[in-house]
């Protein structure tokens, strides 16, 4: 397949302007003609069903939540950048973008990078037009703080529920289009395959999860806005409906998934504490600002924390990074606490814990300010764990939080089937092999308020006069069959063993070897063991009660079976990419102080790859990427 | 811990429920309640029996998603806190728990523990919102709002649109679910254009689903999982009985 990233040519700062210009356009009373389906209600699902209605254009959008404000964007929580520049302190487009690329480890596009810097400006000031209430300082205009991985502060925030704040922004302007009429949202309604014809994607087949109903949508173009994957691994930070779905069915239509490895560890959750755990939750990472990351300097160490003297801790991001200390990226902080703990130097029950520690901000700030800035975070630790973090220090623990892989698309946000858009988390553009902290609601609002509704008309006006392929024809009837007999399987295996044991089993392979640390023998382990878990899974699987009625097992069983073929693609990238980048760090690559150690010359490119029929062979496209604004560097935050 | 339990089960929203039954043997005080509930219907599959259905999704407390009432209580014992951010070390070993779905008219049961909410949808759909279209509003920092303002829109904006306010109502009431978008929006600049008409549509709508109507019980403050005051509704009644668009509910004097 031949890759075209369609980047724009010319001067970077004018590409996007050059693009606009160029994009054909669909005048205002054609738009209505057009029905354009968006799967998905979070950041970029909702803001670009907004947007695309108020433009004109009808829209139908579906989330398999009982309401689109519930959509997994709604838990982050630290912030989201912009380049606003409103302290004064540094900050621009360019450094914004420079960051973000260095940040990713030069693995991302730079003509994206540089636009989503561009657009971030603006989300701001919509965001703040729609009443998101923002962070305020007293003299009443916005405040920043600075996230992890930046030495600016350019992150904007709504206490620590910025995704909330904004999500329900999107989703209020969302729910303002249903009012006018202009949008439909089916709600408890999950896309479990994409209709292709003639190459072009005509529309989608839904499972209804209250009546269990088999439907089809057609439509003239369709966008998925459906997240990432994390939960591949069981224990993640996402959401337990968060599933791979949508995109996995749309890459075995012909979609390339790109870069599927780059999966971030989130340095700061709450450790497991028990094999009940249904999922981890995060700590923003903004509490970094303030707390002190540190573990016992003597491995074996079992004195309570305030009993250890300040002489035999070791404040080891302070240590190795002087420049950044605890605001080291994400990648850089989660392989630092991993060593730590490999040292024996972990704390905690389990000994897979590193301490964040608040007493000294506590000390030279007063509580209340700390309370202020983190008041929702420190509850919602003391809820889950017992523990009052502002007596005792919090114990972290990485953990699987984004994917920066996804489904491969060009400049304008199409994937690799004419007519399938791909948005937010569940494409592979922004974010390199790391994505930097408060970045993915930047993307996910760039892509659905910004980019996604300009980019979408070029190939609408190419199909202007001609009719819709209607749901009635026979593809759909065909892919409608193939979606039952999926959900039929299911139902028959009647097997001994619950989704959710094999699901459990499925994370804890790909978390030994395909993590934090990964190595060619362990990868090439995993991918022996997860074509027999996926036999495992189809003969052994038991799921309960019937297929037209409310079933959650079936629900969960179905998304279950995607991220088990998933999870192949996953290892196969990660065996292939022979180099350490970002979050992918091949122990067999690293620098002599243990840093990702890249290998420009033989993997400077996004690694495309197409379904082939066949799980262990899909064929690997190459998009290379050219760096011709930034420099490619060693990255160090020393 | 071993902990005895009474789940409400409904087939349909039309089937009779019962209270049923089931020992829920061998926790641990770390676990959460709706981890509890994953390890009893982990048991009652491999037993061939139908799983409890219950809502759930970011089980951190934001989405809004779960919510049942345990003892009576809407999310359970623990103030301020979502069914799923409550842990079984806020229990006794050998308690007994009864559990069942929100209820009210507003709510039907779909199964078991999971009741439809759309009622919810549909308020802010009636004018939860600013009416900015996206495209190039003025700089953010061009409207300057006081801290304190800003502070107690973001309050009542901290809403997750779980419904335990209308569970825990006697009336079934949706007051402080639709008294918390009014005063966040109400309270910020660019709110205030459409600040009677939000009012007026909201209230509307409300009334037009079958919540009940506010008696001042203060059972919604109670179980409020983001603590959302009563001040709010207070604040909602002003904005409503002075809005001119307010149906001519009250005349002015």
């Amino acid at each position: 397949m031949e890759l075209d990233a369609r980047i724009p040519s010319g001067p970077i700062a004018q590409q996007w302007d050059k693009a606009r210009f160029d994009l054909k356009l669909v005048n205002p009373a054609n738009k209505r003609k057009f029905e354009i389906l968006v799967v998905g209600t979070g950041l970029a699902g909702a803001s670009a069903a907004a947007t695309l209605a108020e433009l004109g254009y009808r829209v139908r959008s579906f989330c398999f939540q009982d309401s689109a404000r519930r959509a997994h964007s709604i838990a982050a929580q630290g912030g989201i950048n912009a380049a606003k520049n409103y302290q004064n302190d540094g900050d621009s487009v360019y450094r914004l973008f420079y960051d973000t690329i260095k940040g990713g480890d030069y693995r991302s596009r730079e003509a994206n990078v540089y636009r989503l810097a561009q657009v971030s400006v603006n989300i701001i000031d919509q965001a703040t037009a729609q009443g998101v209430p923002f962070a305020r300082e007293y003299g009443g205009l916005l405040a920043n703080r600075s996230f992890g991985g930046a030495q600016v502060s350019r992150t904007f925030y709504a206490r620590g529920q910025t995704g909330q704040q904004l999500l329900l922004g999107a989703y209020q302007a969302l729910m303002r289009q249903v009012h006018a009429g202009r949008v439909t949202v089916h709600p408890r309604t999950e896309m479990l395959d994409l209709v292709v014809e003639d190459g072009r994607a005509r529309g989608i087949i839904t499972r209804d999860l209250v009546s269990g109903k088999i439907r089809s949508w057609a439509g003239d173009a369709v966008v998925l806005a459906t997240g990432g994957y994390g939960n591949a691994y069981y224990l993640s930070t996402n959401a337990k409906g968060s599933n791979v779905t949508a995109a996995w069915r749309a890459h075995r239509r012909g979609a390339c998934f790109a870069n599927p490895c780059f999966t971030q560890i989130h340095p700061t959750c709450i450790p497991v504490s028990g094999e009940h755990q249904s999922k981890l939750t995060l700590m923003s990472e903004s509490l970094r600002n303030d707390g002190r990351i540190w573990v016992p300097k003597q491995k074996g160490d079992l004195r309570r924390p305030e009993e250890i003297p300040e002489g035999e801790r070791d404040y080891y991001l302070e240590r190795r990074y002087p420049a950044f200390g605890n605001l080291v990226p994400r990648d850089v902080a989660s392989r630092a606490a991993k060593k730590a703990t490999d040292e024996g130097r972990g704390v905690g029950p389990t000994g897979l814990g590193v301490y964040l520690d608040f007493a000294d901000a506590i000390a030279s700030q007063g509580k209340g300010v700390i309370e202020a800035r983190y008041g929702n975070l420190f509850e919602m630790y003391e809820r889950i764990t017992g523990e009052d973090p502002y007596r005792v220090p919090m114990r972290i623990f990485p953990a699987v939080h984004y994917a920066m892989g996804g489904l491969w698309v060009d400049y304008n946000l199409m994937t690799t089937i004419p007519g399938l858009y791909a948005i937010g988390e569940c494409n592979f553009s922004d974010h390199g092999a790391n994505r930097l902290g408060a970045s993915a609601l930047m993307q996910g609002l760039a892509d659905g308020y910004f980019v996604l509704p300009y980019t979408i008309g070029d190939y609408l006006s190419r199909h202007m006069g001609e009719p819709r392929m209607g749901s009635d024809h026979a593809i759909f009837s065909k892919v409608e069959t193939q979606v039952r007999g999926r959900i039929q399987a299911l139902l028959d295996a009647d097997g001994e063993r619950t989704v959710d044991d094999l699901h459990r089993q499925l994370g804890l392979l790909l978390w030994e070897h395909c993590g934090m640390e990964r190595t060619a023998e362990g990868l090439t382990r995993a991918l022996a063991e997860i074509p027999k878990l996926r036999e495992e899974f189809h003969h052994n699987v038991r799921v309960i009660g019937a297929g037209e009625t409310i079933n959650q097992s079936l629900e969960k069983a179905g998304r279950v079976s995607d991220f088990l073929e998933l999870a192949e693609l996953l290892c196969i990238d990660a065996r292939h990419r022979d180099e350490s980048c970002g979050v992918h760090f091949r122990s067999e690559h690293q620098t002599s102080e243990g840093e990702a150690l890249r290998d420009d010359e033989n993997f400077r490119y996004v690694a495309a790859w197409e379904h082939s029929g066949d799980f262990a062979r899909p064929k690997l496209n190459r998009e290379p990427l050219d760096f011709e604004n930034i420099a490619l560097s060693q990255r160090s935050y020393k | 811990m071993d902990l005895t339990l009474y789940v409400w089960r409904q087939a349909g929203p039309d089937a009779p429920g019962e209270m049923k039954r089931y020992e829920a043997t061998g926790m641990t005080p770390d676990m959460s309640f709706l981890e509890m509930l994953d390890v009893v219907n982990e048991r009652l599959m491999i037993a061939g029996e139908e799983p409890i259905v219950f809502e759930h999704d970011c089980r951190e407390g934001i989405c809004g998603a779960c919510g049942m009432v345990v003892n009576g209580v809407a999310h359970g014992p623990r103030r301020a806190t979502t069914t799923c951010q409550l842990h079984l070390r806020h229990f006794k070993d050998g308690d007994t728990l009864y559990v069942e779905p929100w209820r009210s008219a507003a709510f039907p049961v779909l199964k078991d523990l999971m009741v439809d909410r759309s009622a919810l949808d549909r308020i802010i759909e009636a004018g939860g919102y600013v009416s900015v279209g996206t495209g190039s509003p003025r700089d953010a920092n061009e409207i300057p709002v006081p801290e304190e303002d800003s502070e107690r829109a973001m309050d009542a904006a901290a809403c997750i649109g779980c419904g335990a306010c209308v569970a825990a109502c006697p009336n079934g009431a949706a007051q402080l679910f639709t008294a918390a978008k009014v005063a966040h929006l109400g309270l910020l600049p660019q709110g205030q254009p459409e600040r009677d008409q939000r009012v007026a549509t909201m209230v509307a709508q409300m009334e037009a689903e079958a919540f009940g109507s506010c008696s001042n019980h203060r059972e919604c403050e109670a179980v409020c999982p983001k603590s959302i005051p009563i001040e709010t509704i207070a604040r909602m009644n002003r904005d409503f009985l002075r809005s001119p668009k307010a149906g001519g509910a009250v005349k002015a004097r």
